[in-house]
Parts: C-alpha cells; sequence; structure tokens
C-alpha cells in the first residue's frame, strides 16, 4: 500500500550517534508525544510548516512578487506572513535567494529517498554501518517506514529504526519482521511521570519492549538522562530491572541532555520546556551507568 | 621525551630563523677565482667541494646526528647562483611581520659590497626574467600562474634505499666504471658525459670531506669534554662519520647519520623545492632496527631517540626565505620533508613494521613543523597502523596526513613506470606522487583555473584592471549556450597552459645547462647510467607537473552560469557580469541567490560534480599530453599549497557568490562553506575525479574535536578513510580543532604558538601565518555532526 503524504524533515550523512558505525539517519515526520526535553523539536508536527528568519531577508521583495495568496508583506524592512492566508505552497522558500524562508520538512517519496540512502552505501560496506530511521517517531508514518525497509533490505543495507516504542504492538511488530536493530527509547519506569514529561503514559511502550525482545529482535535500550527528571536512583533501578527481563536487549546507551536544541525552539517560536531541563553532571551520568551495570548490562554512554 | 631530545627540541622550537651570507660570501669568492675555468658540471661539483671544506661546522650539545647547512641550527644560507636578494630584499625578510628572517646590519652592507655586483645579471632569476616574453609577463602579472623555478631550483625529490646499500666510494667506483664505457667514438654525447660524470665523482668527495671534518670536530670535542658519557658520545660520533657517507652504514645510527649528510648534501649543493625526503624511512630503517634488536645493540626507546634527532635536524631546517610571489604562493618556514610510512615494499606486501610505530611516537611527541609524516594506507595495511595514525590526526597537528597507497601506484602504472619502482615510490612534497630515488618529478608552478574563467567572461582582459591578458574568445553575452561558454573557456585554457609551458621548457632547459646538481645526481638512478644530470633528463624517469588551483571555485562558478544563465535563463549575463565588476555591491540578492541556490561541488551532487569532471578532462587533455625538455610529457596535480589564497586575491567576484579577493577552493576541496552534506558527500564528490589519471589531489577535512572522540569515533574515521580509497581518493587530511580555539589563538598568540594546522599538504604553526590565511582556515567547512 502507497503511504499518504510521506513527510520527512532531515537527511543526516555520517551520522554518528544513531547507530553502530557510519550511518545515515532519515528523520521522518510527526511524533505522539511532546517530551520537555525534545530536541528535534521539528520533528514533532506531522505536516510540513514553513517559518520565517526575519533577520536574514535582504529585501528583494521576490516572495512577495511570487505568493499566490498575497500572505507576505514587506513592512519596515522585515518581511511578515499572515498565517491565516498562507497556504504553506513553499513558492516562497523556492525564490528567496537569502534562504529567509524555510520549510521544515518536506514530502517525498520512496524511490527519491533510496537513491539519497543508496550514495552512502560504500561507507556502509566498509563500516558495516547502515541506515537510521529517527524521527520524530518513525513509527507514525508506518506504511512509508515498511516499504523503505523493505527497499534497504533487497539491498542488504542494515537498517536500525530509532523509536519512542509508542504505536500499536501490531505495527510494532510488522516493522519488526524488516528491522535489524531497534534503539528503543525507555524515558521514565514510573508511567505518570512518563505522562508529566512526555504527554503519554508507558505501558504501552514497555509492552512493545517486552514483546520485540520475546520475539528476539535485536534491540539497544537509549535511555535519555535529564537531571531531576529520571537519574534518580529508583528510576535508574527500575529500567535496570525491567531491562534485564528483556534478554534481546544487547545494550544500554545512555544519553544524557544537552540543551543543543534551544536554538530550534526559537526559531519554531515553540515554548522550550527543556529551557528548564538540566543536564546530568558527571556523577549523575556515572552513577546510572555503574547502577545498570550491577544488572549485568552492558552500558555505554553515549549513541 | 629524554631530557637530551627535549633539550635539542627546545633548541630548535625557540630559535628564530635567520639568515647567514657564509654560503654566498664562500660562492663568490669561488667563482670570482674559478668561473669559466671549467665545465659547469665539473664547477658546479668543485663549488660544493670548497663549501664541504670551508663552511664552518656545528655539533651541538648532546647531538647525536650531526651536521647543519648553516653555521648553526634554523640559519638560512642564501644562494645567489639562483636568487640574488637585493639589500632592499634582505631588510624586508628581517623587518617583514611574517615568515620573517633575521639578518645582521653588517651582513647586508658586505652582501651589497660583495655578493650582490657579482651575482646580479647572473643569478638563473635576473637570466630567466630578461629572457620571457611579454606575453606571458602580462599573465604571470595578471595572477593567471606562478613559476616555480624562478628563484628556487626544481627539486622535490625523495630517495630509494640505495644509500644504505652503496656509500660514496661505491658510487665513485661505479662512476668510473661508466666513464671507462663511453663511446666516445659513436656517442656525440659522450664527452659532455665525461664532465658530468667527473663532476659527479668530485661531488663524493666532498661529502666525504665534510663528514671527514666532522668526525675530526667530534674528535677535538671529545679531548676537552670533561663529562665521559658525552666524551664516548663525540667519539662515537666521529667514529659514524669517518664510515658513512663513505661506505654504506652498518648500524641503525649510522643509517640514520648517512641520510642525514646525504639530505644535507643535496639542500647545501642548491636550494630544490621541497628539500629532501627520505622516502620510506621505515621500510630502509628496519633492517637495521630488527637485526640490532636481536643483537642487543639497539633497543626500542634508543631507536626512537635517534629518530628524534634526525626529526629535529629536520626541523633545524627553515626553508630558505622566498621573495615576491613565490613568497605568497608558499609563505612559510616549512621546507616540506615529508616521511613516507607504511605502504607496500617492492614485491607488493605491506611494508609497515614497527618503526613505522615508532615515527608516528616520535612525530607526536615532538609536534615540530618539520618533518612532515604520512601515513600510507594499502588494502593491507593493518587497520592498527590506520587507527595508530588516527590517533595523531586527532590530537590536531595536521599530521600524519593520508594516502592511498595503492592508488599512488596506479598512477605511476598509468604513466609507464615499472611496478617495482611504482611501489618504492610514494608521496613527497605536499601529495606529489614519485618513484622515490628514480625520478625527476618537477613542479613547474599553480595555474589558476578560476582566473581562466574570469578572462573568459571578459574576453581576454582581466576583470581587475581591464588589462588585455590573454587572448579573445569573444563577448559572452553573444554566447547562447553553456557549451558556447565552456568552449571559451578551454580556448584560453589552451592558451594559458601553452604560455606557461613554452616558458617552462625554457627555463628547464636554462637549469639543464646552467645550474646542474652533481651530488643529487649520483644518489638518483639512473644519472650515473645516463651520464647525465638530474636537471638534465638523467634520472630514470622524468615528469613535470603543473599544479591547478581553485577547482571547486571554478565549478561552482560555471554551474552558477549553467543553472541561472543557461538553463532557467532568470538571470542574464549582462547583469552577472556588470554585478561582478561591481563585487556584488548592492546586488547581495542575486549574489545570495547564485550562493544559495546553485548546485555546488562536493555535496555528492551530479549536477555540479558534472561539470568538475568536465573541467579536469579539459585540463587532463590540455596538460597531460604536453612534451617535456626530456622526451616525456607533462602531467597535472591537483595540489594549491597556500596559492589558493595567493590566486584568490588575484582573483574578482566570481560566479558562485564568491566575493573579490578571498581565496579560492584549495587543493581539490570544495569551496568554502560549499560542502554542506557531511564528509561522505565530499568524499563521493571528489571520487567522481578521475585521480589516478593526476600525479596527486589534496583534500582538506576539517573536524571539530568532538567528531573525534570516542575509539568508535576513530573506527568510523578509519572508515571513512578506506572508503575514499576504496573509491579511488589519492589523499586526505584532517584539522582537528574548533573555531574558538584558532579565534583564541588570533587574540593570544603567545599562548597559542605550538599550535599546528594543516594548511596545505602540510602543516604550519597558526601563529605563523599571516591574517589571510589564518580566516582560509576558520573558514574552511567544519564537520561537526552529532
Amino acid at each position: 500500500m502507497k503511504a499518504e503524504n510521506p513527510t520527512i524533515f532531515a537527511i543526516k550523512r555520517y551520522a554518528l550517534h544513531d547507530g553502530p558505525n557510519i550511518r545515515t539517519t532519515i528523520f521522518l515526520k510527526g511524533c505522539p508525544l511532546g517530551c520537555h526535553w525534545c530536541h528535534n523539536p521539528e520533528g514533532i508536527e506531522r505536516e510540513v510548516r514553513i517559518i520565517t528568519h526575519p533577520k536574514k531577508c535582504v529585501g528583494c521583495g521576490a516572495c512577495v512578487e511570487i505568493c499566490p495568496e498575497d500572505a507576505l508583506r514587506v513592512t519596515g524592512g522585515a518581511i511578515l506572513r499572515d498565517m491565516e492566508l498562507c497556504s504553506q505552497c513553499g513558492n516562497c522558500v523556492d525564490v528567496c535567494p537569502a534562504l529567509s524562508h524555510e520549510a521544515i520538512g518536506w514530502k517525498t517519496e520512496t524511490q527519491p529517498l533510496m537513491e539519497e540512502i543508496k550514495k552512502d552505501l560504500p561507507f556502509f560496506d566498509q563500516s558495516c554501518g547502515g541506515v537510521t530511521f529517527s524521527g520524530g517517531e518513525p513509527l507514525m508514518q508506518p506504511e512509508f517506514l515498511l516499504e523503505l525497509l523493505q527497499e534497504c533490505g533487497k539491498l542488504d543495507i542494515h537498517r536500525a529504526v530509532d523509536t519512542s516504542g509508542f504505536a500499536p504492538t501490531e505495527t510494532v511488530m510488522n516493522i519488526a519482521v524488516h528491522t535489524d536493530l531497534f534503539l528503543f527509547d525507555i524515558k521514565h519506569m514510573d508511567s505518570e511521570k512518563h505522562l508529566f514529561f512526555t504527554g503519554v503514559t508507558n505501558e504501552l511502550i514497555l509492552h512493545n519492549l517486552k514483546t520485540l525482545s520475546t520475539a528476539g529482535h535485536q534491540i539497544r535500550a537509549r535511555v535519555p538522562l535529564i537531571s531531576g527528571v529520571n537519574d534518580d536512583e529508583t528510576n535508574i533501578r527500575a529500567t535496570g530491572l525491567f531491562l534485564v527481563q528483556c534478554p534481546a536487549v544487547q545494550g544500554v546507551d545512555i544519553l544524557p541532555y544537552h540543551p543543543s536544541g534551544k536554538a530550534k525552539y526559537r526559531k519554531l517560536a515553540v515554548n522550550y520546556k527543556g529551557l528548564e531541563m538540566k543536564s546530568p553532571e558527571n556523577n549523575q551520568i556515572n552513577r546510572a551507568l555503574s547502577i545498570l551495570r550491577e544488572y549485568g548490562l552492558d552500558v555505554h554512554v553515549g549513541g | 621525551m629524554n631530557s637530551r631530545i627535549e633539550a635539542l627540541r627546545k633548541l630548535s622550537f625557540e630559535t628564530k630563523p635567520s639568515l647567514s651570507i657564509e654560503r654566498a660570501l664562500l660562492e663568490t669568492e669561488f667563482y670570482q677565482e674559478n668561473s669559466g675555468k671549467h665545465s659547469l658540471p665539473v664547477l658546479r661539483a668543485l663549488f660544493f667541494k670548497h663549501l664541504c671544506e670551508h663552511k664552518t661546522l656545528y655539533i651541538g650539545d648532546g647531538e647525536l646526528i650531526v651536521g647543519e647547512r648553516g653555521p648553526a641550527p634554523k640559519v638560512v644560507s642564501t644562494f645567489p647562483e639562483l636568487t640574488c636578494h637585493s639589500g632592499e630584499d634582505l631588510r624586508i625578510l628581517n623587518d617583514r611581520k611574517m615568515a620573517s628572517y633575521r639578518v645582521k646590519k653588517e651582513d647586508i652592507s658586505m652582501y651589497e659590497e660583495t655578493v650582490i655586483p657579482y651575482w646580479q645579471g647572473r643569478s638563473m632569476r635576473d637570466r630567466i626574467f630578461s629572457q620571457i616574453p611579454a606575453e606571458w609577463r602580462k599573465s604571470y602579472d595578471a595572477g593567471l600562474f606562478t613559476e616555480f623555478m624562478e628563484q628556487r631550483a626544481p627539486g622535490h625529490t625523495a630517495l630509494d634505499g640505495t644509500i644504505y646499500t652503496m656509500g660514496m666510494i661505491d658510487f665513485k667506483n661505479r662512476i668510473a666504471e661508466r666513464i671507462e664505457r663511453l663511446d666516445f667514438q659513436n656517442d656525440p654525447e659522450a664527452s659532455d658525459k665525461a664532465e658530468q660524470l667527473q663532476g659527479m665523482n668530485i661531488a663524493c668527495d666532498a661529502a666525504i670531506i665534510f663528514a671527514e671534518r666532522h668526525a675530526d670536530l667530534a674528535e677535538n670535542m671529545a679531548e676537552t669534554e670533561t663529562e665521559s658519557k658525552r666524551r664516548e658520545e663525540l667519539l662515537h660520533i666521529a667514529e659514524i662519520c669517518r664510515q658513512v657517507p663513505a661506505n654504506r652504514p652498518r648500524t641503525f645510527h649510522e643509517a640514520l647519520q648517512m641520510y642525514w649528510f646525504v639530505h644535507l648534501g643535496t639542500i647545501t649543493e642548491l636550494n630544490g623545492w621541497d628539500a629532501m625526503s627520505p622516502g620510506h624511512l621505515d621500510q630502509h630503517l628496519y633492517p637495521f632496527y630488527e637485526r640490532e634488536l636481536a643483537e642487543g645493540s639497539l633497543d626500542r626507546e634508543k631507536a626512537k631517540e635517534l629518530i628524534c634527532c634526525l626529526w629535529i635536524k629536520v626541523n633545524n631546517h627553515t626553508a630558505p626565505p622566498k621573495v615576491g610571489v613565490t613568497a605568497k604562493e608558499s609563505g612559510t618556514y616549512n621546507d616540506f620533508t615529508q616521511i613516507n610510512l607504511g605502504g607496500l615494499n617492492v614485491q607488493g606486501a605491506d611494508a609497515s613494521n614497527e618503526v613505522s610505530y615508532i615515527c608516528l611516537e616520535a612525530s607526536d611527541e615532538l609536534h615540530l613543523l618539520q618533518p612532515q609524516p604520512s601515513a600510507h594506507i594499502s588494502s593491507q595495511t593493518p587497520d592498527r597502523f590506520l587507527k595508530a595514525a588516527a590517533r595523531v590526526i586527532r590530537k590536531g597537528y595536521g599530521y600524519p596526513s593520508v594516502f592511498n597507497t595503492d592508488a599512488v601506484v596506479m598512477e605511476q602504472i598509468r604513466v609507464g613506470k615499472s611496478v617495482e619502482d611504482a611501489r618504492e615510490g610514494g608521496t613527497s612534497g605536499c601529495i606529489e606522487t614519485g618513484a622515490f630515488g628514480k625520478e625527476a618529478y618537477i613542479l613547474t608552478g599553480y595555474l589558476n583555473v578560476p582566473k581562466i574563467l574570469e578572462v573568459t567572461l571578459n574576453n581576454g582582459r582581466d576583470q581587475l584592471t581591464g588589462k588585455m591578458v590573454t587572448i579573445e574568445t569573444g563577448d559572452p553575452t553573444t554566447f547562447a549556450s553553456f557549451e558556447e561558454l565552456y568552449d571559451a573557456f578551454t580556448q584560453q585554457l589552451e592558451y594559458v597552459i601553452n604560455l606557461k609551458i613554452r616558458v617552462n621548457n625554457y627555463i628547464e632547459r636554462m637549469y639543464a645547462k646552467y645550474s646542474p646538481a652533481p651530488f643529487l645526481s649520483v644518489v638518483i638512478h639512473d644519472c650515473i647510467e645516463n651520464g647525465r644530470d638530474y636537471y638534465n633528463g638523467g634520472p630514470r624517469y622524468n615528469t613535470n607537473y603543473i599544479q591547478c588551483c581553485g577547482i571547486g571555485t571554478v565549478t561552482d562558478s560555471l554551474s552558477a552560469m549553467k543553472t541561472h544563465i543557461f538553463d532557467e535563463s532568470g538571470i542574464s549575463m549582462e547583469t552577472l557580469l556588470s554585478t561582478l565588476k561591481d563585487n556584488f555591491q548592492d546586488n547581495e540578492a542575486l549574489r545570495l541567490k547564485l550562493w544559495n541556490k546553485t548546485p555546488f561541488y562536493g555535496n555528492d551532487d551530479d549536477r555540479a560534480d558534472d561539470i568538475m569532471k568536465q573541467v579536469y578532462a579539459s585540463l587532463f587533455k590540455y596538460i597531460d599530453s604536453k612534451a617535456n625538455t626530456k622526451g616525456t610529457l607533462y602531467h597535472l596535480n591537483m595540489l594549491s599549497t597556500t596559492c589558493h589564497v595567493y590566486f584568490g586575491k588575484m582573483l574578482g567576484a566570481s560566479a558562485n557568490g564568491r566575493f573579490a579577493h578571498l581565496p579560492e577552493s584549495d587543493g581539490t576541496s570544495p569551496s568554502h562553506g560549499a560542502d554542506r552534506n557531511g564528509p561522505t558527500a565530499v568524499i563521493k564528490s571528489l571520487s567522481k575525479m578521475d585521480q589516478l589519471k593526476s600525479g596527486g589531489t589534496l583534500l582538506n577535512q576539517r573536524f571539530l574535536p568532538s567528531v573525534l572522540a570516542s575509539e568508535q569515533d576513530l573506527d568510523k574515521l578509519s572508515s571513512l578513510v578506506r572508503t575514499y580509497f576504496t573509491l579511488g581518493g589519492h589523499h586526505i587530511q584532517f584539522n582537528v580543532v574548533d573555531t574558538a580555539t584558532l579565534r583564541k589563538a588570533q587574540q593570544h598568540p603567545d599562548e597559542y604558538k605550538n599550535l599546528l594546522v594543516r594548511v596545505a599538504g602540510y602543516s604550519d604553526y597558526f601563529v605563523d601565518l599571516d591574517a589571510d590565511h589564518q580566516e582560509e582556515i576558520i573558514s574552511r567547512t567544519a564537520q561537526e555532526f552529532g
């Protein structure tokens, strides 16, 4: 079945922290969660959105001229967009010489995306790397994701799916058939806190992880570590205890929170809850590391 | 690093370069007495002997390897027979801020009284410039190309393993045997050959005398030395200097001293570009290392100490001072001695050995300007060696640079060298391929390819001055298609290349006739057998390279015109040309459109990369088919050293949205900031160039330190390199430094005296670069990722 409106928001080649070896990461747009610390806020919305960087504008007026909805005007040297009128057609993005208009994401299809993925095949072959589908939440576009995974499979490209795990179990298991490795986030073991910090409870997520593990799929668990959110001993121990019950989890990556997403929030004019988030200190990271290791888990810091 | 090495390193690092006029005075005195009495090869050899007999010697505290070109470390000789510096030149060298050389006032007076009156009008530079055609001068002054041989001798040589199996006495025997076989009845060149061979024979004697004088000095010093350990060392030095270079070396220590005497001989005789390089030093030293380690007469630490001593010796030898355009194209103290590590042996097996690792460690610990280690990676090279190199790269010195042995071998086989000679070959200077010990592979100068496009757009005129500098190839506003534009560009290209080659060939004959290098000719196969000088077709292989600059800038500019003028016709040629002349003044929107909305080279985008391939094919077509004076051909080389900064200064605004006078793209790297898809995309773009058809390409990559933080990151870097080489890449090098550090170094140069960065095919101290070069490095795309 052909996916409707497949949308992505980034392609990153030589991605260093999205799975083993040299990888290309495809970021699919849309996420059912709203984590306070999210460092890819541009991936949350499912639809493409056009934003404007007034500081970059050189005042050439090309976008005003081309806009079919008359949604743009230059006032006092700054470009303004009337969101009511804007139909998100993207003409302004195409015509602007200064990159003052930016489309957050773009619609794509399987074949052109496969062409991009194939470009780094020699690097995948040499390093045993491959492709990682991330997001957003890649499972938000299951048909599109499945098609990409199948195409990559035909070319023997190693496939990783970086997921929050928040999707119908059936969808997860369908995807798993064509996935070589899951990078599976464990954000919080306490469902209420999970709900508070991410907008959803964790039961489905944990169930999916367990189901994947029982079916023997390869998994690396990823624990974003945020000071004061999930780095307390109780939570880390609960995480460790849960993960040892999932024998297919080969290892755990602790991903210390870093505030690098702030600029993106400013750009998107989105309220950033991450401003209140704090990076863990080294001793907090080391504590989490040693606690998880107590459970016999293979734990690393960084992706 | 032990205390001896620490002290020697400190002296070498901290001593400021200065000039000595001793060589010039000895030369002037010798020429006044002897010029005209001998054939030129004999005259040059006798002068070399005169130097070896009379120059001031130096054996420093704690030294184990001895010999200096000047009277002390970091003291540089002048070569008035090639370039006779004026009193004004010397004052500028003393006073200028960057790459300065201390010159004593009384030395300048002495120079003006004695040296200049004799050499003015007689130096190679004066003679060359008095003879060159006016049209060459116009193009040269416009910055369309540079000329390498106008003030330094053609050089650029590395040695094979011969000097570790033969001493000067063996070479003398070989020369005598060759003279015996001269056929004066049938060979019209027999008497020329006899003179050349006599010169070589005298040069061998000179080298022996030079070593014997060091032996005498060491013995004298030993007599007054109070410390017994040093006394023994001095006596050992004396013993070594009596063994080499007269005879073949017997030990690891003697092998290093042997090389050093030969190195010194070649850089004293003349000042050939890129000094001298030992070639595959790790391979040459390994048999000595292995045997002595087994015998117990050497251990790993001692071997490393001796290698450090050689490294410091190389570092003591600052490049001879350059002036004029040459100072701009290569403004550095670095004289480019390169040490090839790893690679293949002559039989085609992996050659990395324990000495390779020791050499890497020495470079890491000393992190000096010179010599520049390079890691040679073949498909057989173990990952351990590549990772050992990557660990040094991570330190951020800009070295070792990394070369693809399999490509280097193929490049040489393509031009007809034997597979064995190709394997013993490698790279020297920055990235230039050659058959070590058997080839004169001479750089002739840089070609400003973006400037050739600029004169095309101005119908033969210089966009900056309006002067007619080449030929008319049509008014570009009348061009109806990209093909017409490209056709005009290739006509200009052919004109400029032909002009350059015509003068190159003339200069080359000047060197062959008037400035032979008999000592260098002794150690390069087959000069003795051919009875010909290194500069006169004596070596087994003879190659001329023209170094093509700015492939990124020219590709992007052509791509911009193809996209915006011919394909989409959104911009008229008239508008573009007038905007370029105005340096985009009042038309930032057009500049940004060109810069942001054009497919650029370095992004794995065929729309741009196909244009790069087209330009590369044209360069190949017009260069690779041309004859040099030695019966072989010119080849292209794709390095820029620092010339992309000088060429950029001579270039107006370009159609890729680059402002006038900013640097061009370097080597075969993408334009600064044009590569926007990360290092794998850059590598893919580069690999579309048929690199095996050149004598080398150069790819700079700047990585932020965070990208190389973990062991896994090093694995990924190794994979990146391996993949590039699988795809046919010749060379890659890395700067591992963040912008903040570079900015701090600009503000507080004294605190960052040690900060080495990769400039071109070599590293340099960041604080020793002028502001333009500093900015150029900062503007290189930083690959950060995450």
